[in-house]
C-alpha cells in the first residue's frame, strides 16, 4: 500500500495533486485561444481559417513573441525594461542601414545589431543595478533616446532592400508549413524555460524578483543578477529587431513603438497561465498568439484600425489585474501565517 | 492635584489570552507619569485602547472628571485633548520642518489656501516657544539630527493640541527615546519639563529606568497584563522598580567575572570580533567558540539586534572579524555573499520580508543556497531537489512535509523550521540568529531550540540576538548584555533564567547593582558602565575607544 502511495507521489512530481480548478486556471489561456479561433472560424470561415492566414499569423508575430520573451527576463528579476521597443527599432535599423545602404555583409550587420542591443541592455543594467536608479525611469529614458537615434540613423526614412537571405530565413522558408521565424521563437522559449526552471541561475533570478531582501540575505549577488537580466533583455530585443528586418525586408524608424504595449500585455497575460502567478515563457508565447488571433479576427470582420489599440490596452489592464490577483492568491497563505 | 486621565478596570482579551486584566491607571494634571513593564506586559494594548485602535472588553475611562465612552472611536483621543508620539516619530523626512508641523491641518482640509510666509512665521514662533528657535523651518526634516527630529515630533503633537485650545493636554510618549543618542537627551527632558510647567501632563512609556528616575513623578507598572503597582518615583529606587517589573525579590546581582580563565581552556575561538561598530553598536568585542550558543541582548535601541547583521555584512559597520586562524577581515568589506562563502549563516527575524518567500514552494526556499549541489550536468535535478527538501523536512519536523506546497501555506513555526533547515544543512561554521523563535507556537519553539542546540553540538558556533528572555535562558551557554552599544555584562549558563536576565537588562543602563541607590544622578554626567572600565575585562578594551 505504502509503495503505491509513494509511486503516485513521484509520478505527480513536485507539486501536490492538481485540482480540476487549478488545471482549468493553468490551461485557461489555451482554452480562450481555441475558443477565439472557433468563434472567428464560425463568423468568417473562408478567410480566417485559410492556412495562408495562419502561417502569416505565426510567422510575422514571431517578432512580438521574441520581444515578449526578452521582457520576461528582467520582469522575473523584478525590474521593468521599457527600452525594448527602442532596442528593436535600433537593431532593425542597424541591419537595414548597414546591409541595404552600405552593403555590409548580412552576418556582420546582424552581429552589429545584436551587439548594440547587448550594449544598451548593459548600460540600462549599470544604471539600475550598480547605481541604484529605478530601471523603470532609466529604461524609459534610454528607450526614448534610442528612438531619436534611430530617426537620425535613418534620416527619418523607411529603408528597404535588406538581403533576401534574411527574409527567406525568417518568413519565406518553412518548417512543417510554418515560417521559420515562428520556430526561432519556440527554440528561444524552450531555452528560457529550461534556464528558468532547471538551472541555479534561473532559480536565483526568481528569488531576486520575488524576495529581493531574502535573496540579498542569502548571499546572492543582486547587482550581477539584475545587471545580467537587463543586458540579456537588450540582446533578445535586438534579436527581435533582426527578425523584424527579415519580416519587412527593411526597417522603418517608428516601428518599434507599436510593439511595446503588446509585449507587456503578453508577458502579464502569460503570467496568468501555465504557471499561474509567475512570468513564464510558454504563457507569454501563447498570450502573444491569443492576442494576435483576436486582432486578426476583428480586422477580418471589418473592424477599424483603432480597434487594435483598444484591444491591446484592455488586454494589458485585464492581464495585470488577473496576474496580480493570482499572485496575491498564491501569496495570501503567506500573509495569513 | 486633579486627575486628568483615569482608567479603571480595563480588560482586553485576544482569543483566549488576557492582554489586560482589570488595570487601573491615573495620570494627574501637571505630572510626568511613567508606564513601565516588560515586553508583553500589556503596555501597548493599553495605549492602543486609548488611541481607539482596540476595543476593550471591560473598563471605564474618565478624562478631566468627565466619563468618556469606551471603546473610543479611532482618532477620538484628539477631541479629548490627547496626543501620541510613537517611536517612529511619524515625520516625513523629505518634507520641510514647516510642512511637517502643519501636516495634520492639511489632512483635515480646513484651509482653502496656504500662505507660506505666515505658515513659516507661525512655525518659527511655535518652535521658539519650546526653546527650539535654532531649527530652520525651511530645512528638510531629513537634514535634522535624530534628537531634533524627536523634539520636533513632540512639539508638533503639543502644538496640534494647542490649536484645539486644551488647557491641560495629555501627551503620550511611546518610547521616543529608545533609538536616540544619549548625548543631548537632557534637551528632550527639558522640553518635556517645560510642557508640564505650562500645564500639560505626560504619559511616558520607556524601558530605561534612568529616564524614569530622571523625568517621572509617578509610575504605573504592568506585569503579565495586570497592575503590578504604582509608585512615587522620589520614594522608590531602581531596585524597587525592577522588583515591580520583574515580579520577585531582587537577589543581589553579583557581577560575575567573565569566563576569561575558561576561554583559554577552550582553545581557539571560531570567531573573534574586535571594535565592532554600526549605527547603534559602539565598540563591541566578543569571542565565539565552536559548540557554544552565545546570547546577545539588551534594551530596545541598545544595539544588540544589530550585532548579527553587522557580522553577516548586511548592514554597514566597522571593526575586524577573525575566523579560526584565518587572516583578520575588516567588517567594512564583509558582504552577505562573502559571509556565506566563509560558512557564516544568518536566520533573520523578519521572516516574511527577509527570511523566505512565502509564494514559492518549500523546496524552492530550502534549497536556494545549495542549488549547485543539485546539478546533474548543467541542469538541476528536480528529483534531487525534492528528495533533499523532503529529507530536510523530516529531519526538522516540518509538518506537513510536502516540498511542493507554497511556504506561506505552512504555520509560522513550520516556516521558521524551513528557514532554519535552509541554513543548517550547510553545517555553518558560524550561525547567526536574530529572534529565532519570534511568533512561533510552543511545540515548534521546542523543535527549533533542539535544532539550534544540535547545530552547536555538531560544531557550529552560534550567536543569538534576542529580546525574548525565555528563549535566551533556554538556549544560551553565555549571554552578553548590551547597553548604549557596548557590552556591559556577561552572564553564564548557571545564571540564566528569564527573571534573572530581565533584572540584568533593566539595570543595564544604570549603575552596577551594588550602586543602584546612587543611580538617580543626572544622565550623561555620572560614569557609565561599559566594557572599558570594568576591571574584569582588561583584554576586551583595546578595540573600543570613543
Amino acid at each position: 500500500m505504502s509503495t503505491t502511495q509513494t509511486d503516485t507521489r513521484s509520478a505527480i512530481g513536485r507539486r501536490p495533486a492538481i485540482s480540476p480548478a487549478a488545471l482549468l486556471e493553468r490551461s485557461g489561456l489555451v482554452i480562450a485561444w481555441i475558443a477565439a479561433i472557433a468563434l472567428f472560424g464560425i463568423l468568417s470561415p473562408d478567410t480566417f481559417l485559410s492556412s495562408a492566414n495562419f502561417s502569416t499569423i505565426f510567422g510575422s508575430q514571431a517578432v512580438l513573441a521574441v520581444l515578449a520573451l526578452a521582457l520576461l527576463v528582467p520582469l522575473t528579476a523584478g525590474d521593468y525594461d521599457l527600452s525594448i521597443a527602442g532596442v528593436l527599432s535600433l537593431s532593425s535599423m542597424i541591419v537595414a542601414v548597414l546591409n541595404a545602404k552600405h552593403g555590409v555583409p548580412l552576418g556582420i550587420a546582424i552581429l552589429a545589431a545584436l551587439g548594440a542591443g547587448l550594449l544598451v541592455g548593459a548600460v540600462n543594467g549599470a544604471f539600475a543595478a550598480l547605481f541604484g536608479v529605478d530601471p523603470f525611469i532609466v529604461t524609459l529614458g534610454t528607450g526614448t533616446l534610442l528612438q531619436g537615434l534611430v530617426l537620425w540613423l535613418s534620416s527619418s526614412e523607411t529603408i528597404s532592400g535588406v538581403s533576401d537571405t534574411l527574409s527567406n530565413a525568417v518568413i519565406t522558408d518553412r518548417f512543417l508549413g510554418i515560417s521559420l521565424g515562428f520556430w526561432y521563437g519556440i527554440v528561444l522559449c524552450v531555452v528560457m524555460w529550461v534556464v528558468f526552471e532547471y538551472t541555479p541561475l534561473g532559480r536565483r533570478l526568481l528569488f531576486v524578483g520575488r524576495g529581493r531582501r531574502v535573496a540579498a540575505l542569502s548571499g546572492f549577488n543582486l547587482r550581477r543578477l539584475r545587471w545580467g537580466a537587463l543586458a540579456t533583455s537588450g540582446l533578445i530585443a535586438a534579436f527581435a529587431g533582426v527578425l523584424y528586418a527579415g519580416v519587412t525586408g527593411g526597417a522603418d524608424p517608428s516601428s518599434g513603438a507599436s510593439f511595446l504595449l503588446p509585449a507587456y500585455a503578453a508577458a502579464f497575460l502569460g503570467a496568468t497561465a501555465i504557471v499561474p502567478g509567475r512570468f513564464n515563457p510558454w504563457g507569454a508565447v501563447i498570450a502573444v498568439y491569443f492576442l494576435v488571433t483576436g486582432i486578426t479576427g476583428l480586422t477580418i470582420l471589418g473592424a477599424a484600425s483603432w480597434v487594435q489599440d483598444v484591444f491591446y490596452g484592455t488586454a494589458l489592464v485585464l492581464a495585470v489585474s488577473l496576474s496580480t490577483w493570482s499572485r496575491r492568491r498564491s501569496g495570501a497563505a503567506a500573509a495569513d501565517a | 492635584m486633579d486627575t486628568l486621565l483615569e482608567i479603571t478596570g480595563l480588560s482586553k482579551s485576544f482569543g483566549g489570552a488576557r492582554a489586560l486584566d482589570a488595570v487601573d491607571l491615573d495620570v494627574r494634571t501637571g505630572e510626568v507619569h511613567g508606564l513601565l513593564g516588560q515586553n508583553g506586559s500589556g503596555k501597548s494594548t493599553l495605549l492602543k485602547v486609548l488611541a481607539g485602535f482596540h476595543q476593550p472588553d471591560e473598563g471605564r475611562l474618565a478624562v478631566r472628571g468627565e466619563p468618556a465612552d469606551l471603546p473610543l472611536a479611532p482618532g477620538a483621543y484628539r477631541e479629548l485633548g490627547m496626543a501620541f508620539v510613537h517611536q517612529d516619530l511619524g515625520l516625513v523626512p523629505d518634507l520641510s520642518v514647516c510642512e511637517n508641523l502643519i501636516v495634520a491641518r492639511l489632512g483635515a482640509g480646513v484651509q482653502k489656501r496656504l500662505r507660506w510666509r505666515s505658515e513659516h512665521a507661525r512655525a518659527k514662533e511655535a518652535l521658539a516657544r519650546h526653546g527650539l528657535g535654532e531649527i530652520d523651518t525651511r530645512a528638510q526634516v531629513a537634514s535634522l539630527s535624530q534628537m531634533q527630529r524627536a523634539l520636533l515630533a513632540i512639539v508638533r503633537a503639543v502644538e496640534e493640541l494647542r490649536e484645539d485650545d486644551h488647557a491641560h493636554p495629555l501627551l503620550v510618549l511611546d518610547e521616543p527615546t529608545a533609538f536616540l543618542p544619549r548625548a543631548g537627551i537632557e534637551q528632550l527632558f527639558e522640553l518635556v519639563r517645560g510642557l508640564v510647567a505650562r500645564g500639560a501632563s505626560v504619559l511616558f512609556v520607556t524601558h530605561d529606568l534612568d529616564e524614569v528616575i530622571e523625568l517621572c513623578d509617578r509610575v504605573t507598572v504592568l506585569r503579565d497584563g495586570r497592575l503590578a503597582g504604582t509608585a512615587v518615583v522620589r520614594e522608590t529606587t531602581a531596585d524597587g522598580l525592577v522588583e515591580l517589573i520583574v515580579g520577585r525579590r531582587l537577589a543581589a546581582l553579583a557581577q560575575r567575572e567573565p569566563a576569561a580563565a575558561t576561554d583559554a581552556a577552550r582553545g581557539l575561538a571560531r570567531l573573534r570580533v574586535q571594535g565592532l561598530r554600526g549605527r547603534y553598536v559602539d565598540g563591541i568585542d566578543l569571542e565565539l567558540y565552536p559548540g557554544e550558543v552565545l546570547g546577545v541582548t539588551g534594551l530596545l535601541g541598545s544595539g544588540f539586534e544589530e550585532v548579527p547583521h553587522l557580522l553577516f555584512g548586511s548592514r554597514p559597520g566597522h571593526g575586524t572579524v577573525t575566523l579560526d586562524d584565518e587572516p583578520a577581515m575588516a567588517v567594512e568589506r564583509l558582504k552577505p555573499g562573502r559571509a556565506v562563502e566563509l560558512g557564516i549563516a544568518f536566520v533573520p527575524s523578519d521572516r516574511p520580508l527577509d527570511g523566505a518567500v512565502g509564494a514559492l514552494s518549500v523546496a524552492d526556499n530550502v534549497t536556494m543556497t545549495t542549488l549547485a549541489e543539485h546539478r546533474r550536468g548543467p541542469l538541476l535535478s528536480r528529483r534531487s531537489l525534492r528528495d533533499t527538501a523532503r529529507q530536510l523536512g523530516e529531519q526538522f519536523a516540518v509538518s506537513p512535509n510536502e516540498p511542493g506546497m507554497p511556504l506561506g501555506s505552512l504555520s509560522g513555526g513550520n516556516q521558521q523550521k524551513v528557514v532554519m533547515a535552509k541554513w543548517l544543512q550547510r553545517d555553518p561554521r558560524v550561525l547567526l540568529l536574530d529572534q529565532p523563535t519570534q511568533g512561533v507556537d510552543v511545540q515548534a519553539r521546542r523543535q527549533l531550540f533542539d535544532a539550534i542546540s544540535g547545530a552547536a553540538r555538531r560544531g557550529s558556533a552560534v550567536l543569538c540576538a534576542s529580546a525574548d528572555y525565555e528563549e535566551l535562558a533556554a538556549l544560551c551557554d553565555r549571554l552578553l548584555i548590551v547597553a548604549r552599544g557596548r557590552v556591559v555584562r556577561e552572564l553564564r549558563r548557571d545564571e540564566l533564567s528569564k527573571e534573572r536576565i530581565a533584572e540584568h537588562v533593566l539595570t543595564s543602563t544604570t549603575m552596577p547593582a551594588s550602586d543602584l541607590a546612587e543611580a538617580a544622578q543626572p544622565l550623561g554626567q555620572g560614569p557609565r558602565v561599559s566594557s572599558e572600565n570594568s576591571p574584569e575585562a582588561p583584554s576586551r578594551s583595546r578595540g573600543a575607544t570613543s
